[in-house]
Formats: C-alpha cells, structure tokens, sequence
C-alpha cells in the first residue's frame, strides 16, 4: 500500500445505522456522481420512445404513453462499481414487471439499448419481481439529463453499471451477450454482495 | 458530463504504453479523422476510461482497471503511432 | 543526462514538500522536492496520489508551475465540494511528504526552438502550465514575442498576480475580469469571444503558436475562434482541466 498521506480523508457519510446496508469494498457518498462514457445525450420528448421485445416483435410506447402507464415511487440504495453507494435514493418510474407484461415477455436475457450508444446485459429473471424500473423522476423532479433523463434503467440489487442511462429499448433474446462494460472486462451479472466487479470475481 | 483531453490521461498511456503517447497521432476507424492522442474526447471516473472521436464520437481507446492489471482495447483506431 | 529520459519507467515516488505558498485566497503553489527528479518540459504535468489509512486512494494531474531547472512546483485550486483540492490547499503544510509521478506529456509543452510568436491563452487555472512556458521563455533568454490573455473571474482570483505585472522583455500580458472588476478598470471586462480574440491575437499570417488551457468550455470556445480566424489546427494545442478544473 502508498503511503499515508498525513490528515487526508476521503468524504463519507455517517456510521452505525448505515451497517449491513453497504456492500463489501464501498464507501458512503452524500453526493450523486456523473460518471459516464460519452457526451450526455439529449433526446427530445417528442422524438423520444420506449421499446421491449424481440427484434422484430417490440412493443413501443411514446413519451405521453409511456407517462400514462402506471407508476411508483421507490426508495432504494445504489451500488457503483467504483466503490461508492448512496442509501435511500428516491426514483418514480415504470415496473418493468409492467412493461414486461404489456409487451408479451419471453426470453431469458436482454440487452438494453440507449441513447448514445451504451448497452449492459441482464438476465430477465432480474428485470422481474419487482427490482427493476425504467426511472424518469428523481428526488421528485424529472430526472437531468446528466443522470440518465429522459428515462433510465433502474436495477439497484446489482452494480449502478447496469442501470443503464438514457435507456430507448429492451431487446429480448436467448443468449447473455455482453453489453458495453461486460465486453471490456466488467463482470456479466454484477452482483454488489458478492463483489463480482469483474469477469471472474 | 464535459469531456477533457488526451492529456489528462498522459500517466495512463505511460502505464499502457511505456512511453509518452500523447502527441502520437490516431486515426479514427469509424471516420478516417486524423487527430493526436491529445486532443480525443476523454471520459475519466467512468467505470473505466473512454477516449473518442471528437468528430464523430466513436469510441476510440477504452482502459479498465481490472484489480491490479490495466486492460486497454483499442480496435475503434485505424491505426495510433 | 537528456538521453536517459526517453526509456525510464514513470515510477510513483515520495517527495517532501518543501513550502507551501498562497497565490489568492483559494489558491496555493506546492513546491516539492523530488530525490533525482529527471527534468521537465514546461507545460508537462504530474500525478500526485493520496492515500488514507483505510486505503482509500484519490489521484489527480496537476500542471507543474515551474520551468525547467526550478524545483518542481504544482498550483492547486481549492474547489469547495472537491476531495483532493481543500487537502491540498487547507491541510498540507512543509515537510509533509506527497506522493506523485512525472513529468507526463509530450503535446502540450513549448522549449524555444518550437518558436512564436507565441499566444497563451489561459481560463481560470489554466495559467500555470502557461505560467512555466513564460518562466522557461525568460530562463533561457528567448526573443520568442508572447502574449498571454488571461481569464479570471475578479482581480482577487489572478494566479501570479505579481509577477505577471512585471513580464520580461517581448511579454505582453493582457487581462479580462468576467464577473467583478475593480473600479476604474480600464481593461476587457467579458468572456474571451471571437471579437476579443480579434483583438488580441496575433494575425493568422504570422504563423503563431498557441496554447489553450483551462475549463473545457472556455478551450472549445477559443480554440473554434482561433482555427475560424485562420490559425491551422496543427498550431493550436489545447488542455482541457474540465468544468470545475479538476476537483
């Protein structure tokens, strides 16, 4: 290890009441981090649509169909991979259980696509049950463009890398290809409590 | 998020590289633009660290930290030297 | 010892600060100094790394403030909700040690025979890898003709205020204060635009050399309004520190 540097911390939030809710190798943030692998998208609400499906067999829904589907609003703590969590973030969004049922779901995997290009993997069984969103309120306000708004892909059990930013579609398939980050090394599930950060762990 | 340059990851391309590549120049695969490693759009604090086109966007150069070893895929250059 | 640089290893290593110095209230020049530093270019850089006693590690580049042959020396801007800045800045004090690597870059750094006239161009604290350019002109006694245009929000927020009013000889320093200016200012009073640039810039048909540094916006900006009034892109070398110019 480097040495100590005398009287350097880094920021963290408070302790006890916290326990058992961070998962192995995190460290607490107050604050909400951009992280991102290009320029922000911003996609015009009128230019904007959500699809889930096959290829070939989606279901679409525009920006006022999509906001007139019915909603909740979820609290849920986030884990990235570059180490930070953020306890009781507040979202409003779409249960994909939703979306999933009104698009007619089969297929064990998806890949969702987004604005910009980025991808992440996911197997369907995750998207299911009531732990995954598609996400366009944060903290009560529409969701900024820096997070992920218009819309995101919101799966707080697994690592923030899969809830994908500025997400357009889930596309339903057989197999579990890897997304952006699965293919330059990240792990293809991403599961915060066991660690699996990367192919391998 | 604003991008900054191939500068700010001049420690990193050493690491990779062996030596400075900052002012080598790259070919962008996806439109043929000629630029230095300098001047490409990077992404720092991302899971991993993204270099692009700054004129069409294509991801040029991706670096990930996988525990101690630092992988680096750069099939988006035509060509870098 | 100029023929051992170009095959070293880029090594992390410890280094004592020697002094800490106040440049404006937010900002502080470190000098370091570094066992067998190899040398510098002026306009390189260095990685410095900072580790707490869990283990928790912050890295950071900085522009080295100084000109090759001076004692290493970095400028760092305190940014309130930044991790590493405040340490820097508010913590560290002389005989503390600081761990970094260098020197790093090879694009955004001028030496004499890369010639002029030269345009520096600096937003905020992208002064200091231009800062050691000029501290290297002068060093080495070039006739290279400058000129530095500096951005800065108010007369409080000026890096090297001193030793800016006092250029050497063939150095013209030109201010712009964007937010406050103090009364009686004379001098330009807005962002850097293409008008201002009109002004101040040497004409495209002297072949100039310019170097860009400072937030991302404030690069783009000048950078497209020198290539728009003819300087060729290969004679505009840019360093963008970011929105908030590193944290």
């Amino acid at each position: 290890m480097s040495p100590v540097s005398r009287g350097f911390h880094r920021r963290h939030q408070g302790p006890a009441e916290t326990a058992g809710r961070v998962p192995p190798g995190q460290y607490l943030t107050k604050d909400f981090p951009v992280l991102s692998a290009g320029p922000t998208p911003r996609t015009a609400l009128d230019r904007w649509s959500f699809s889930v499906g096959r290829v070939g067999r989606q279901k679409t829904w525009n920006w006022a169909e999509f906001r007139a589907l019915p909603s909740q609003d979820v609290t849920v703590d986030i884990h990235c991979v570059t180490k930070w969590s953020k306890l009781d973030t507040a979202w409003q969004g779409v249960s994909v259980d939703t979306l999933l049922d009104l698009a007619g779901h089969d297929g064990p995997f998806a890949m969702a696509h987004c604005d910009g290009g980025y991808t992440t993997n996911l197997p369907v069984a995750d998207l299911t049950g009531g732990r995954a969103w598609v996400a366009y309120g944060y903290d009560g306000r529409p969701l900024e463009p820096e997070h992920g708004g218009p819309a995101r892909l919101l799966v707080p059990h697994l690592y923030f890398w899969k809830s994908a930013k500025w997400v357009r579609s889930l596309e339903l398939r057989d197999t579990n290809d890897p997304g952006f980050w699965e293919n330059y090394g990240y792990h293809m599930y991403g599961d915060p409590w066991r660690e699996q950060r990367y192919a391998g762990d | 998020m604003e991008s900054l340059d191939g500068n700010a990851i001049g420690g990193l391309l050493y690491d990779v590289f062996g030596t400075e590549m900052t002012a080598a120049t790259g070919i962008c695969g996806g439109c043929g633009t000629s630029s230095k490693v300098a001047e490409f759009a990077v992404y720092l604090d991302a899971p991993g660290t993204v270099a692009r086109c700054r004129s069409c966007g294509s991801v040029l150069m991706v670096f990930v930290k996988v525990r101690e070893t630092t992988c680096v895929d750069l099939r988006g250059l035509a060509s870098l030297g | 010892m100029a023929g051992t640089a170009l095959r070293r290893r880029l090594s992390w290593q410890v280094a004592p600060v020697s002094a800490v110095v106040p440049e404006t209230p937010s900002v502080r020049t470190i000098t370091l100094d570094v066992p067998d530093w190899p040398g510098h270019q002026a306009g390189q850089h260095v990685d410095i790394r900072l580790t707490d006693e869990d283990g928790y590690v912050a890295e950071r580049s900085y522009s080295i403030a100084s000109a090759p042959g001076e004692p290493v020396a970095i400028t760092v801007e305190r940014l309130d909700d930044g991790e590493v800045s405040p340490y820097l800045t508010d913590e560290l004090r002389a005989g503390d040690e600081l761990e970094l690597r260098g020197p790093i870059g090879g694009y955004f750094v001028w030496a004499p025979p890369d010639g002029g006239p030269l345009l520096l161009l600096a937003g905020g604290s992208g002064i200091v890898p231009l800062r050691a350019i000029l501290r290297h002109r002068q060093r080495t006694g070039s006739a290279v003709p400058a000129r530095l245009l500096y951005s800065s929000r108010t007369l409080a927020d000026v890096i090297y205020h001193a030793e800016l009013d006092r250029p050497a000889d063939g150095v013209e320093v030109i201010h712009t204060l964007t937010r406050q200016q103090p009364p009686g200012w004379t001098g330009y009073a807005r962002r850097v635009d293409a008008g201002l640039l009109g002004e101040v810039a040497w004409p495209a048909a002297m072949m100039p050399l310019a170097y860009v540094c400072g937030p991302t916006s404030f690069v783009e900006t000048v950078s497209q309004a020198l290539v728009q009034s003819g300087y060729p892109p290969e004679r505009v070398k840019t360093e963008r520190f970011g929105a908030t110019g590193g944290s």
